[in-house]
């Protein structure tokens, strides 16, 4: 494909249903009321000259380049700015038009460094086109006058450069980072000749800017520019494809020169983000031809001898005798594999599928396993699909917004960017979270309710909203009479006076009166809908807290509906995905139980071995089968076990008990260290099949470049699939795709073809919905009846002491991914270069502690290292980390305890002790010191 | 908690805390069918061990449904 330039209309589409037909140059166009006449111009074909719109933002009327004449109206009003109206007739190109035109480019040029053919933007400046569009010829006037040629340029971001000389001063830049954005860290400043755009008056690096890259995607000229595009030149090329970061999933055009990405540009057609991105997804993309990156197959005998690079075949012919010597002496559930949220549906349908017909058993587990598990659950039982409800774009039509246990600005930001733009056009907010997160007071938005409860009190909160919407009549009756089931006996236990907001109060720390205006606002404020991150799952209650949110959600009639609904915000890129695609031990494709015959049937017949009835080992039973001796050999596909899972001590001691581990990945990473076997993986610039994202979005993911390691993951594992005596001969990843769609029943309408045709599909896509589903439960659940479950309150076990009295919770921030495997190579790491500890300044205080000193954090399980930052965002007696870096491994620090129902980790609550080290000098040096032994 | 409990008795443990709210014998039935749905074959026998063994490290209403469960 050569370069895909998106058509620009100017202005925003008007979402009327009432058509207005103007004429523009003599050319009928019809076009909904509200339309610009620049846009329905562009609608008919007719480009209007202009540098101050573009359709991603609302007209601003400020360059003079769009006017136009209209039959009986007076002057000549910018085409940007003045709606059509019906029977209107414009000219767009008339003498007068083209003496004003060439006037107004004439004063930018005579202000713009004319070095066209060694500027960066060349053959991509809009000011270049422009000036041939108006037919410019002559500038009358020189540089001898006051100018703004001399300005100093802004390279103090790694991403984009600023060079205010080649400003136009259009304010694309401003608005985007306003009106796109939501974090308004750009201003103009300064008044006629000497405005300008401004971060505050700072570089760029020392401004609130997020580097989103909305203000470079808006820039008509080379002001705001990729230092890829300076360094590398023009792209040539282009391949739509998927960022694999988070669960977002934007849809991004990987521009090329040749085979070099250059740069990734978001997609004005994506669904998930409609053109906007985040500092991850269209910056940190260098991690993918990093040096670190491992490119050949590597074996050792023992995990303390050296790496010895060997070909691919016999790493996978090793791998496979290994593994049938472990079941031949430990069983065939001895071994088993896990799949990755970082991997294609089509790479995790091959190895669940290897672990179920190859291995001969179902001891496969995913990485969702630790985030949202909870989530798959708990939707499962009262709603009967283990799903969000709602695509992204239905955030637009919520008036109520409630945040629970999410920080969207850091964990999904283009998400957040959507959410920011409801809420400063009049959404109320409120947020649950014991944190003080950006989304409670930032530009423009500012929360109705900040219910800033006790970490692990989530389902006494939720409750309590449920007593006041059954105790105040707020139920919505017809909804639940008509569309649910369980009611009374839900009813009855919530009214109780144990889940009043009152008795509730001083247990989750909430003020009863925040939590009961909270709860009407939520029940009588319109569309209202529920966006929840891990802050929810990751607790011993994860489950419970889903269902108490969908039993709210049912009451109050929120679910079935545009701006409504109960959506998880996935963590990674195919969460979603990677569960739909039967990862979990005890789930085939699509959510069926093992134990369901006419399901196993179906897969047996097609798959040709039999499939066991009974569930399989999740990942913390693998850990403990290890350390018991039952479970010898794990295929660990792209998740690092060995940084992200809670209990560091409990982990390594279960890897090293291994006969074999196997791991596929980008990188050396921390799992690798007890691993007798690497297997290179490959990027998502490499790979070539689908992410489902969030909103149950499934997006293609092209090859923008060939395996860097000579083969595709989906071909890696059918190798060893057949070195084992099965055979999966797949020739290409469109055939996997099928196979999922014959056999899942909510993939059935999706192939390769169907997703090149309609862009993305949400699922359900069946014969019912063939273009897929946005919203999910519009007349019935899937399951028939949304069922209401009680949902009791039980206080985590996890509780602080006098040795550890405060909680720690761990989450992550904007610029770094996960374990950081990928964004910790790439310049994201120069604004986060190392995890730190959130504190508040009280308790600082009592322990000593300064900004910036080095602490000992010590839980019962181990304690570890690193800098402390004081923050009154933080409530008194909780403390906050990342895990992003493996030197100072959270992880260490974190427990044993889980969701009843799945074993997600309780990631969100640890007792903890925080200490100023008392070799605080030696320490400054070396963050990341750990103690794996238990320290009680 | 104990970092000495065995799993299968520290897990069976936290989901009979779950359902304490129940009558102990409905607890006990829904405890075994959410054993049953989610757990691997040899941590029920596991669990049956220490149901054996060591019934006294089990919650009652943790211990009732591990009878119910089939290994």
């Amino acid at each position: 494909m050569t370069i895909l330039k998106e058509p620009d209309f100017g202005t925003p589409a008007s979402t009327s249903s009432t058509s207005v037909t103007v004429e523009v140059d003599g050319i009928p166009v019809t076009v909904p009321a509200g339309t610009s006449v620049m846009r329905a111009a562009a609608t008919s074909g007719i480009d209007i000259p202009k540098l101050c719109a573009t359709d991603s933002l609302e007209a601003f009327g400020s360059c003079r380049l769009c006017l136009v004449e209209i039959d009986g109206r007076r002057g000549t009003p910018a085409s940007c700015t003045t709606p059509v109206a019906d029977g209107m007739r414009v000219r767009t190109q008339t003498p007068k038009l083209e003496k004003l035109r060439q006037g107004v480019m004439e004063l930018y040029i005579s202000d713009h460094p004319l070095d066209c053919l060694t500027c960066s933007a060349n053959g991509d400046c809009e000011l270049q086109d422009m000036s041939g569009a108006v037919g410019l010829r002559q500038v009358r006037y020189g540089y001898e006058g006051e100018n703004h040629l001399s300005l100093e340029k802004d390279t103090s971001n790694p991403y984009f450069d600023f060079e205010p000389s080649k400003c136009i001063s259009c304010s694309r830049c401003v608005r985007a980072c306003g009106e796109v954005q939501g974090t308004f860290a750009l201003t103009i400043q300064g008044r006629g000749f000497e405005s300008q755009v401004s971060a505050a008056g700072v570089p760029l690096m020392e401004s609130d800017c997020v580097s989103c890259g909305a203000c470079v995607q808006a820039c008509p000229t080379a002001t705001l520019q990729e230092k890829s595009v300076v360094q590398l030149g023009m792209p040539s090329r282009t391949v739509l494809t998927t960022c694999a970061y988070c669960g977002v999933g934007c849809s991004f055009k990987a521009e090329l020169r040749g085979d070099e990405l250059v740069r990734m540009v978001p997609y004005k057609d994506g669904g998930a983000n409609e053109g906007h991105s985040c500092v991850k997804g269209r910056f940190a993309f260098g991690y993918a031809t990093h040096p670190d990156r491992v490119m050949s197959p590597m074996v050792r005998e023992k995990i303390t001898d050296p790496w010895r690079e060997v070909s691919w075949e016999e790493a996978i012919g090793y791998t496979a005798s290994r593994m049938r010597e472990i079941q031949a002496a430990h069983g065939v559930g001895a071994i088993g594999g896990i799949t990755s949220s970082r991997c294609t549906n089509e790479e995790v349908y091959v190895v669940q599928k290897l672990v179920r017909a190859a291995f001969g058993n179902n001891n496969v587990d995913t990485c969702a396993r630790v985030c949202h598990s909870p989530t798959g659950y708990g939707l499962k039982q009262t709603f009967g699909e283990s799903a969000g409800t709602q695509d992204f774009r239905s955030v637009a039509a919520a008036d109520v917004i409630v945040v629970i246990g999410a920080n969207p600005t850091d964990g999904h930001p283009v998400f957040a960017s959507r959410m920011k733009r409801r809420l400063r056009e009049g959404a109320s907010l409120v947020v649950v979270d014991p944190r003080r997160i950006d989304l409670v007071r930032s530009p423009h938005v500012e929360a109705t309710h900040h219910l800033q409860l006790q970490p692990g009190t989530n389902v006494a909160v939720v409750n309590a909203f449920a007593h006041v919407v059954v105790t105040e009549g707020l139920v919505d009756s017809d909804f639940v009479a008509s569309r649910c089931e369980g009611y009374e006996e839900w009813a009855e236990f919530i009214a109780r006076p144990e889940n009043s907001p009152e008795v509730v109060e001083s247990i989750t720390g909430v003020p009863a009166a925040e939590i009961r205006a909270a709860a009407r606002l939520y029940a009588t404020g319109g569309n209202a809908a529920i966006y929840y991150g891990l802050g929810v799952t990751e607790h011993s209650q994860g489950s419970t807290m889903v269902m108490g949110m969908a039993n709210l959600a049912m009451a109050t009639g929120n679910v079935g509906r545009d701006g409504v609904g109960v959506n998880p915000l996935r963590g990674q890129n195919n969460v979603q995905g990677s569960c739909d695609m039967g990862s979990f031990p005890h789930e085939l494709p699509g959510y069926r139980h093992v134990s369901d015959d006419a399901v196993r049937t179906v897969f047996e017949q097609v798959w040709g071995r039999s499939i066991l009835p009974t569930p399989g080992l999740r990942i913390p039973n693998m850990f403990d089968s290890a350390i018991a001796g039952t479970f010898r050999g794990l295929f660990v596909q792209g998740e690092d076990i060995a940084q992200s899972d809670p209990n560091l001590a409990h982990v390594t001691a279960a890897l090293t008990a291994m006969d074999l581990v196997v791991v596929q990945d980008l990188f050396l990473n921390e799992t690798s260290k007890f691993a007798h076997v690497f297997l290179p993986g490959t990027s998502f610039l490499e790979k070539d099949g689908t992410f489902t994202n969030a909103e149950r979005r499934i997006n293609r993911v092209r090859p923008v470049m060939a395996p860097k390691t000579g083969k595709h993951e989906w071909q890696i594992v059918c190798e060893l699939a057949a070195a084992l005596g099965y055979d999966m001969p797949y020739t290409h990843p469109r055939e996997i795709m099928d196979e999922i769609a014959a056999l899942t029943p909510t993939f059935a309408g999706v192939s390769f073809a169907a997703l090149d045709r309609l862009g993305s599909i949400q699922w359900p896509c069946d014969e019912d919905a063939p273009a897929g589903t946005p919203t999910m439960h519009v007349d019935s659940f899937t399951r028939g009846k949304g069922r209401f479950v009680p949902t009791s309150f039980v206080p985590t076990s996890e509780r602080t002491t006098r040795k550890f009295p405060l909680i720690l919770t761990t989450g992550r921030i904007l610029s770094q991914y996960n374990v950081g495997a990928q964004t910790r190579r790439t310049a994201n790491i120069a604004w986060h270069p190392e995890d730190v500890l959130e504190i508040h300044p009280h308790d600082a205080e009592v322990r000593g502690i300064g900004d910036g000193d080095s602490v000992t954090l010590a839980s019962r399980v181990g304690a570890t290292s690193l800098h402390a930052v004081i923050s009154d965002r933080m409530p008194v007696g909780v403390v906050y980390t990342t895990f992003h870096h493996p030197v100072t491994g959270a992880n260490v620090v974190t427990t044993e305890n889980s969701d009843w129902a799945t074993n997600c980790p309780e990631y969100k609550v640890t007792a903890v002790q925080v200490a100023l080290r008392a070799d605080a000098a030696e320490a400054a040096a070396v963050p990341g010191t750990r103690e794996r032994a238990v320290v009680d | 908690m104990s970092g000495t409990t065995p799993p299968t008795v520290r897990l069976a443990n936290e989901i009979a805390r779950q359902f304490a709210h129940q009558p102990p014998s409905s607890a006990a039935t829904a405890i075994a069918g959410h054993i049953e749905r989610f757990w691997d074959p040899r941590m029920r026998t596991d669990l049956q061990h220490h149901v054996a063994t060591a019934p006294e490290s089990l919650d009652p209403v943790a211990l009732a449904a591990a009878k119910l469960v089939g290994s």
